[in-house]
């Protein structure tokens, strides 16, 4: 385990670098940040900026059909990921590094009920029977707030909604208690109502599973009550890291206040003429 | 719901909308749109929200006549669209165009800009051929590209880009409506904060009306001068911008509100900690005996639309028990 005097996650000039049909693109240009045992930290740009690339590439998970080129250290818990076995990454991701995404209709297999798609993954990783298993999976789906777990435990996920899907993802990535959780843009492909069901839900699981948590988004307003610090990327660099209150309230980078600015606010009227 | 002042007509007026879905497999019909009313004055819009699922997207549809609507009437420019014979219905589209939410599906991508732009001037026979590149230009210029782009095809530009390109499409035929259905969800959000002002500007030199179909409620703020909240089909609330937003009447509209994320970590976290409201509307679609406001529908029959203050109005459907109006 990390103690609290050294970072749990410590990335040294990270890069990417892709090759798809002869073109190469260097998606990720050395990145260096670090996330404490138990901390928050938010990733925010704009699409095309990286910070999806830089999760993936962390867990050496690369998208299909490309080639991909990884440079510098991935430090946890003392060792690089980048220079493990393969199958000693596996032991780490989902055990110890677990993802959630954006879409949560097509991270759930469609012809398997939820429960066995999280019996599965709960027994792969920590042996136990089938019916330990379910056990196991009725209490984490009643963990992230769905109610009459072991009868949902038989649904389909077409039968759940997006946001009760998201909360299904969030149960099998928490279920071997991950020390970081990432999760890329969880709640934009959902309602505002159901979105801050879903922030609320990983603050109270981030609280009582004591994991650290690295958060990507392209919205302010849903890093802002979320995280302790913000990285802010552009072009595969970051261009600016601060505590969240700071960068909120004194951006230093152009690049920062320019999205911030974009943001729509709630109480700014635009159009009164009547 | 009030009558503006009788001065100037509606560009459009919708009375009692509504889209139904007929059963299929063992599926029960679903009123995707059910009683729906509402007008847009000249150069102005009308923001419309909700959830997905709410009907947004199929109230616009049926406004456009891509949707055949189970019920209503929807007049623009004072002539009814809903019984027009085909022929007369084609013309009229001239006046009636949108913007969708995907530039990336929306244009057609072995087509040059310029084809894509001279198409609906061709369909509706608005500029002579000799004059047709002049027009192109100044359609480029009006959303602003650089005319000279015009022989590029639509993956050569950026999402913010292609929108333009979506929008001069739009405006080609000088329309008098457009139903902007999520026009900029799909780009970032400095882009996002381009294209409106662009819709704005384009607004206020042609004098369009818009519908303006979106999730994002802090945008919607930014652009509509009235705005109607959707549920279940229904409208549930309709008002100027400022009385939806600053003193909001149905509790599914203050729902919807509170649940905005706000960009300041402070307040944010704050709002984050306390305890979600999370009351479910669905149940309370039809509720016997009297309602919120002591008026017993199912007996009297009378509306179940009430007016909060001139040109403010809220539905008593959809309101939870014990929540007060």
């Amino acid at each position: 385990m990390a103690t609290s005097d050294k970072p749990l996650l410590q990335v040294q000039r990270l890069s990417a670098q892709f090759t798809r049909d002869g073109v190469v693109s260097q998606v990720v240009k050395g990145i260096s940040f670090d996330i404490a045992a138990g901390e928050a930290v938010g990733f925010v740009g704009e699409s095309g900026c990286g910070k999806s690339v830089t999760a993936r590439a962390m867990m050496r998970l690369a998208p299909e059909g490309s080639s991909v080129e990884l440079g510098g250290e991935v430090r946890f818990d003392g060792q690089d990921l980048l220079q493990l076995r393969e199958a000693d990454m596996c032991n780490i991701r989902g055990q110890r590094i677990a993802m959630v995404f954006q879409d949560p209709m097509t991270s759930l297999n469609p012809v398997l009920s939820v429960g066995a798609q999280i019996d599965d993954i709960v027994s792969r990783h920590t042996g136990m029977s089938r019916a330990q298993a379910r056990r196991r999976t009725v209490e984490l789906l009643g963990l992230v707030g769905i109610r009459d777990a072991a009868r949902r435990a038989d649904d389909f996920p077409h039968q759940f909604s997006g946001g009760m899907r998201q909360r299904v993802l969030i149960a099998i990535a928490v279920s071997c208690q991950p020390e970081l959780l990432i999760a890329d843009e969880p709640t934009t492909a959902l309602d505002v109502t159901v979105q801050a069901q879903i922030l609320r839900l990983l603050l109270r699981l981030r609280q009582e599973l004591g994991m650290a948590l690295m958060l990507i988004t392209h919205d302010f307003g849903v890093i802002a009550g979320m995280v302790e610090r913000v990285y802010v990327m552009l072009d595969g660099q970051i261009v600016e890291s601060g505590a969240v209150d700071d960068i909120f309230a004194r951006p230093q980078h152009d690049y920062t206040r320019a999205l911030l600015d974009a943001v729509p606010r709630l109480e700014s009227a635009g159009r009164t003429r009547s | 719901m009030t009558t503006a002042a009788a001065a100037d007509q509606p560009v459009l007026q919708v009375r009692d909308l509504s889209v139904v879905f007929p059963a299929r497999r063992g599926h029960p019909a679903v009123k995707a749109v059910d009683r729906v009313s509402f007008d847009i004055a000249p150069g102005q819009t009308l923001g419309l929200v909700g959830e997905s699922g709410s009907g947004k997207t199929t109230t616009g549809r049926a406004i456009l006549q891509l949707q055949s609507a189970s019920a209503g009437s929807v007049k623009l420019l004072g002539q009814e669209l809903t019984t027009m014979p085909r022929a007369a219905l084609r013309r009229m589209r001239r006046h009636m165009q949108f913007v969708l939410q995907n530039p990336y599906s929306s244009l057609h991508p072995r087509m040059t800009v310029a084809r894509i732009l001279t198409e609906p001037l061709q369909v509706h026979q608005s500029v002579a051929a000799a004059q047709m590149p002049d027009r192109i230009a100044q359609l480029m210029e009006l959303v602003g590209l650089e005319p000279d782009m015009v022989q590029r095809y639509p993956h050569e530009f950026s999402g913010g880009q292609r929108q333009r390109i979506v929008i001069a499409r739009a405006l080609a035929v000088h329309p008098d409506f457009v139903v902007c259905d999520e026009p900029v969800s799909a780009l970032d959000v400095r882009t996002q904060a381009q294209i409106v002002d662009l819709l704005g500007t384009l607004q206020d030199k042609l004098g369009l009306s818009y519908l303006f179909i979106a999730h994002d409620l802090a945008l919607v703020r930014q652009v509509a001068h009235r705005v109607a909240v959707m549920y279940g089909g229904q409208l549930v609330e309709l008002g100027d911008a400022a009385q939806v937003y600053d003193t909001p009447a149905h509790p599914y509209t203050r729902s919807l509100l509170d649940a905005v994320p706000i960009p300041d970590p402070a307040r944010q976290r704050a709002k984050l900690a306390a305890a979600p409201p999370e009351p479910e509307f669905d149940q309370y679609r039809n509720p016997s005996g009297p309602c919120v406001f002591g008026e017993d529908h199912g007996h009297t029959g009378s509306s179940t639309w009430h007016v909060v203050c001139p040109g403010h109005s809220v539905s008593c459907r959809f309101w939870p028990p014990g929540v007060p109006c």
